[in-house]
């Protein structure tokens, strides 16, 4: 048995995997640390004044209007009267031209540009906060989609001011109880382009009439949902435009003069109407100055801004209305809404120009000083050039304003380029994707997904070959990685890792390709004709259609959104499908028997009627207990924000959170009773194996400590479940229960891991008087023991193997002595290898468990069930005579496919808000200090399906084993011998052949994994200017990556397990014959 | 008991060819044609129930009033079906012409189409169909896959399950008509299964209310099968042997 050849393979495989999909998801998602600080009135000390409190001032406005027109492009703003025949997206708000020209000083009209991503959300983040959001804010807000950076609302709040706001009710999940009134109304229906505005407008002149408000915020979603049903060029764009205009007309009519207001577009869309991504039409809205009076100093002036940045409205916004700007902001004042230094004097005093950016300046460099400290994403070189530019700007104006000297001219100019300088540092930092990044993570990752099939369809000429196989790859790898790093390091001056990573990974897959391609060829030349070729036909194959079908679907959001269900109807199809194959190649029904045609489609003459049929109807009974597992499972799903009617499943609660008690009982005990139904079933299994009677570490596992995992975790449910004030004498002991019992779970799951690896041999030998042997029928006495029926051991133990082999060793010296046999009984060696893997699954699970809210007992059930009527399905389907081992796709497929769907039925899904949260708790309900333990429990639990099919995922090569199915098949050739249940035994017979197909189930499995990964990353890649990109599908790809690199961790430590006891197997023979060479 | 079927046949000589010879090969012809026009036949009879109760009854569509388009092209297909499949003798000759047993055989056949509606809808059901509400669509949709699947079963085997079992093994075509049986069957499930795909989808078209899109799937999926089956086994009569008896 070559397992480090193994070992060595699937590591080599993974980690390709892994730097492919590290390569994307590096250029995709851009990662920018949340600063929770915020700025306050006392920061914002104005220089050379009097320690005099800045928000104290009077501001330049009271009051602020601002009306949110979403994806107001800045196409639809522009009014051209020379257009005789305009689109319907075009003169559609003549409003704003008209006020441009006609009042001058008082209006202005710019283009906005907003930064990619341009989705609603991640805009509303970007004009509150003036930062540059990206998808994965790294915070600690994961479990809520609330701001808690610092944001334009706060500092508003904090001042006391006064914030209305009406319309999209995404606001009111960013900023839940900021407002002093809220109007929210239902955003998701796209196809609805009226609610949220008339809703608006039914409020809107009503407040602002009304004196209780400071600012007023309307978010219109009209001109967006328009644009994504029907596109910017249809009738209902001009309507709802039109609309718009009206609207924008009455706001200006009612305005007062000590109130500002702002019309703008939180992105553009493209001609399709869709937005998100970065091309100029998403990013270019409109932004709308006006004021009843005058603001600005004359008609636009030649140095004005042609395009204003969304984040610069943030410090403009904040310093004419006297409050803060919000910490983490990059933008940049807008100066033609500040006066020249010269008009400065007056009644009431204003900033000017030069103050304004200068306390811009320095907040701007205050973050960028907090942020570098906290994170190093932002290249050292151009923060030291930045820091020395702030300097130099400093002293320049200290040393004029202390000196009462009018600045230099350059001054203004200098500031402004270094906020731009910022802002560009930061924008190539945050906001961008990674073209090349992307690409190279798709080329690792098609490769990888190549090498893993080719390493499936070549096992097991990689396993006969030596070990120099991998040695070539992983010496290019290195090779190459370090030549990267050593031109960056001669070209550039310093090594950027990850491109070492992907030419490293890039080099060493071509290489073993190139070698697999060389490997193969032989065969090839061989075979002729015979070359297994990836044709229409079989591709068509169900086994591959499947898997096919199931990538294509993760490129349709709609797909995405109800992939539980999806991926239940593909099992489903697939496990009707074995069934129907089996009958259309004559295995299920026995054909009666035939005088004229013997031979004929007879799956083996020694197969007795009775046993096909009863083969047959134990497959179906297990084909019906998956479909009906299957279809309970569907009970147990959550439910996404974007299926509409949905009710999450009760079962997803915790029990505590149950009112009614009499609820609470049912449920707890229906749990309870799942959890000890999966218990015995296990032991049952493992008794009926005779497993149980050796005295092992394993056995003592299986005796003890798995049924005491299982009480602690009833005790912790039931603790856990007490409401908080029912007990009050009793609380102590409660808290103490609630922190001992589950770590005293884990300790206990941890013992018994450990014990199934350190002795994972689960035999127990009988040595028996050697005279009292030869009884007649050859059938030894067995001892009785843990309550099996004589019957069963006859069944099922397995002492003939030893004899067997021993007599076969010892033919050639001791021929003819038969009283010579030695009489030794092995119990449970059939199920050698099955039986620690079983039993490390089914602890694993009871662990995984207790990390979920009660009512997943079931679920779990669920599972333990649908992955024996697999594991049943997939044995009695194996019916081929000349059976070595490997095992077929769909198996494999099957049982993939079964992890995605218990990942849904044990309550999850691919959404940040659907994360158990909770499962941190377990254990340390007083929270932690690290963040490492944390994460490892939240990852346990939302991966719980993966991890459990992964573990198991060897169990398909042995299944078929244990079963024995079909009378013996395969060792008919043995004669006589052949009737001994040789069971797992065989797979020590042909070591060569056992770690073939083991490579090739594992290489199988990690194939249709990698498939799904490339899949969603391909899907990534094509639609990342969806629409529903930043909801649907990077969250589907982090997790569809994440639960790729757990699943590829625990299949490696399936295997490694399997290897394990391979080893302490053939330790065992070595030590029971001495000259036994294996 | 199958070779007893076959040699009871009103036509015996058509049936019995272990070896094709040029006088087989008209008799294939001639079968095929009759296969050919049979399933005009059908399409037609399918084509008429779309379209006559379109012209008789005020506010028919095959989307808007789907039940009844449905049923209409159900209650079409069988009885087109069973007269065109008696007419042609293919329907399996009683053992007994005593009216008794003759009654006892409709009275299984009828059994069988009510059992066999039950079972399609509790696959369809299991298949993710919701349980109880919109159950009588569910139903409707078992009653359309059974008269198009089923009834064809009885009409070329008779009630006897064994023998349906049997037909869709590799070598379980005894006949002709049992390889279109074969081929027709599985272009009607196909297509219900493909029909199921567009329903997650958000395109809001009135083809995606359940169980339109699968119902159709399933009814171009026959269509298709009617086509493809005499095409078919024209142009593999040279590899089709049937083993009989």
């Amino acid at each position: 048995m070559k397992g480090l050849t193994v070992l060595s393979l699937l590591l080599w495989l993974c980690a390709a995997y892994f730097v492919g999909i590290y390569l994307f998801v590096g250029g995709f998602l851009l990662v920018r640390l949340e600063v929770n600080r915020t700025s306050a009135c006392g920061d914002v000390l104005q220089p050379g004044a009097e320690s005099a409190d800045f928000c104290r001032g009077a501001p330049r406005f009271r009051r602020v209007v601002v009306l949110i027109i979403d994806a107001l492009k800045i196409d639809f703003a522009r009014f051209d009267p020379a257009k005789t025949a305009p689109r319907p997206y075009e003169n559609k708000l003549p409003v704003l031209e008209e006020t441009v020209s006609a009042r001058p000083a008082q209006s202005r009209l710019y283009p906005f540009r907003a930064d990619p991503p341009t989705t609603t959300m991640q805009r509303i983040k970007g004009f509150t906060t003036g930062s540059l959001p990206t998808f994965v804010d790294v915070g600690n807000n994961f479990a809520s989609s609330a701001i808690l950076e610092d944001n334009l609302i706060h500092q508003l709040g904090q001042m006391g001011k006064r914030v209305v706001f009406m319309g999209d009710d995404t606001w009111e999940n960013l900023f839940p109880k900021k407002f002093y009134r809220s109007l929210p109304f239902p955003s998701f229906n796209v196809k609805d382009l009226h609610t949220v505005d008339n809703g608006i407008l039914q409020h809107l002149y009503t407040t602002m009439v009304g004196d209780d408000w400071d600012v007023l915020v309307a978010h219109f979603l009209g001109v967006d949902h328009c644009g994504h049903r029907f596109g910017p060029d249809h009738p209902a764009m001009a309507d709802k435009l039109t609309q718009m205009d009206g609207v924008i007309r009455s706001v200006m009519e009612r305005l007062q003069d000590d109130t500002l207001l702002v019309v703008m577009g939180d992105h553009g869309m493209t001609d399709t109407g869709d937005h998100g991504g970065e091309s100029q039409k998403e990013t270019d809205a409109a932004l709308f100055l006006y004021s009843p009076s005058a603001i600005f100093p004359g008609p636009p002036a030649e140095d004005e801004p042609d395009v204003v940045p969304q984040t610069d409205l943030v410090p403009t916004l904040a310093l004419l209305l006297g409050i803060p700007i919000p910490f983490s902001s990059v933008g940049q004042v807008l100066l033609p809404l500040f006066p020249p230094q010269e008009q400065t004097q007056g009644a009431v005093r204003r900033l000017s120009q030069l103050e304004a950016l200068w306390i811009n300046t320095k907040q701007v460099n205050r973050f960028l000083e907090t942020y570098s400290s906290l994170s190093s994403d932002i290249p050292p070189e151009s923060l030291s050039e930045l820091k020395a530019a702030f300097a130099r700007l400093s002293s320049d104006y200290l040393g004029s304003v202390g000196a009462g000297l009018p600045p230099s001219p350059h001054l203004a100019s200098s500031l402004q380029a270094y906020l731009t300088s910022v802002r560009d540092t930061c924008r190539a930092t945050w906001a961008r994707f990674n073209p090349a990044k992307m690409a190279a993570g798709l080329a690792v990752l098609t490769f990888a997904c190549l090498a893993c099939f080719v390493m499936s369809e070549l096992s097991a000429a990689l396993t006969e070959e030596k070990r120099a196989g991998l040695k070539g790859p992983v010496a290019a790898a290195i090779t190459i990685g370090v030549a990267v790093a050593a031109v960056q390091l001669v070209a550039r001056g310093y090594v950027e890792v990850v491109w070492c990573l992907a030419a490293g990974a890039f080099a060493s897959e071509a290489l073993f390709l190139w070698r697999a391609w060389r490997l193969n060829r032989p065969a090839v030349l061989k075979n002729g004709a015979k070359v297994s070729k990836l044709s229409a036909r079989r591709l068509l194959a169900p086994s591959l259609a499947v898997p096919l079908l199931r990538c294509a679907s993760l490129l349709s959001d709609s797909y995405v959104i109800y992939e539980g269900r999806v991926v239940t109807f593909l099992l489903l199809s697939l496990a009707l499908y074995v069934p129907v194959r089996l009958n259309w190649d004559g295995h299920l029904v026995p054909l009666t028997p035939d005088p004229l045609k013997s031979a004929g489609p007879l799956p083996s003459p020694a197969l007795t009627l009775a046993a096909v049929r009863k083969e047959s109807s134990s497959l179906i009974g297990c084909l019906g207990g998956l479909v009906l597992c299957a279809c309970v499972s569907l009970s147990f799903h959550g439910c996404r924000e974007e299926q509409g009617g949905c009710t999450p499943s009760p079962f997803l609660s915790p029990l505590s959170r149950l009112q009614d008690s009499q609820l609470k009982n049912l449920y707890y005990i229906l749990s309870v009773v799942s959890l000890g139904v999966s218990a015995y079933l296990l032991r049952l299994w493992l008794c009926h194996y005779g497993n149980l009677n050796s005295s092992g570490g394993t056995a003592f596992a299986a005796r003890w400590v798995l049924p005491l995992l299982c009480v602690c975790a009833g005790l912790h449910w039931a603790v856990s479940a007490t409401p908080e004030d029912g007990f009050r004498k009793l609380a102590e002991l409660i808290r103490v229960a609630q922190l001992a019992l589950p770590r005293a779970a884990f300790a206990l799951l941890g013992l018994g891991l450990g014990l199934i690896w350190a002795d994972p041999l689960t035999v127990f030998v009988k040595t028996r008087a050697a005279a009292s042997a030869r009884s007649p029928a050859l059938a030894p006495r067995y001892r009785a023991s843990t309550g099996i029926s004589p019957q069963a051991e006859l069944r099922h133990l397995i002492p003939q193997i030893y004899q067997r082999m021993r007599r076969s060793l010892e033919d050639g010296e001791a021929g003819g002595v038969e009283d010579g046999r030695p009489a030794v009984e092995a119990y449970g060696l059939g199920t050698v290898y099955s039986a620690p893997l079983l039993l490390f699954c089914g602890l694993l699970g009871v662990g995984l468990l207790l990390l979920h809210p009660e009512g997943m007992a079931l679920a779990f059930l669920l599972l333990l069930l649908e992955m024996a009527a697999l594991l049943h399905i997939h044995a009695a389907a194996e019916v081929d005579p000349k059976w070595v081992f490997s095992v077929a796709w769909t198996p494999v497929v099957l049982w993939s496919l079964a992890a995605s769907q218990f990942f849904h039925s044990t309550g999850h899904l691919p959404t940040f808000p659907s994360i158990q949260w909770g499962a941190a708790f377990v254990g340390f309900p007083d929270g932690h200090s690290g963040t490492v333990l944390p994460a490892c429990l939240v990852t346990l639990n939302t991966f719980a399906s993966h991890i459990l099919f992964a573990v198991g995922c060897p169990l398909l090569l042995f299944w078929p084993l244990v079963r024995e199915v079909r009378g013996g098949r395969g060792v008919k050739g043995h004669g006589e011998e052949g009737e001994d249940a040789v069971m797992e035994m065989r797979l020590r017979e042909k070591p060569q052949q056992f770690s073939a197909a083991l490579l090739q189930l594992s290489t199988r499995y990690v194939f249709i994994l990698g498939a799904q990964v490339f899949s969603s990353v391909c899907a990534a890649a094509i639609l990342r200017r969806h629409l529903m990109v930043w909801k649907v599908f990077a969250p589907k790809l982090l997790f569809e990556a994440s639960g790729f690199v757990v699943s590829c961790c625990f299949l490696l430590i399936g295997v490694t397990l399997v290897l394990r006891v391979d080893v302490a197997v053939g330790r065992w023979f070595k030590r029971l014959i001495p000259d036994a060479s294996r | 008991m199958r070779h007893v079927t076959y040699e009871q046949r009103h036509k015996p000589d058509i049936w019995n060819r272990p070896h094709i010879s040029a006088e087989a090969a008209i008799m294939w012809d001639h079968e095929i044609r009759a296969m050919a026009s049979s399933h005009s036949i059908i399409a037609a009879s399918v084509f008429m129930a779309t379209v006559l109760p379109a012209v008789l009854v005020p506010g028919f569509s095959v989307y808007g009033t789907h039940l009844l388009w449905l049923y209409s092209v159900s209650a079409a297909v069988a009885a087109v079906s069973v007269s065109v499949f008696w007419l042609l003798g293919i329907s399996p000759p009683t053992k007994k012409h005593t009216l008794g047993y003759k009654l006892s055989r409709l009275f299984r056949s009828c059994l069988y189409f009510f059992l066999s509606c039950l079972f399609f809808h509790t696959v369809v059901i299991l298949y993710g169909a919701p349980l109880i509400e919109s159950a009588l669509e569910t139903f409707s949709l078992a009653v359309l896959l059974t008269s198009l699947t089923t009834l064809r079963c009885l009409c070329v085997l008779g009630p006897n399950v064994q023998a349906w079992i049997r037909v869709f093994s590799r070598h379980g075509a005894m006949s002709v008509w049992d390889t279109c049986l074969q081929i027709t069957v599985a272009f009607t499930l196909i297509g219900a299964w493909l029909g199921a795909f567009p329903i997650p989808l958000d395109w809001d078209r009135p083809w995606q209310v359940w169980p339109v899109s699968c119902s159709l799937g399933a009814m171009i999926g026959y269509l298709t099968g009617l086509v493809v089956a005499p095409a078919w086994i024209h142009y593999h009569r040279k590899q089709l042997t049937y083993k009989c008896k």
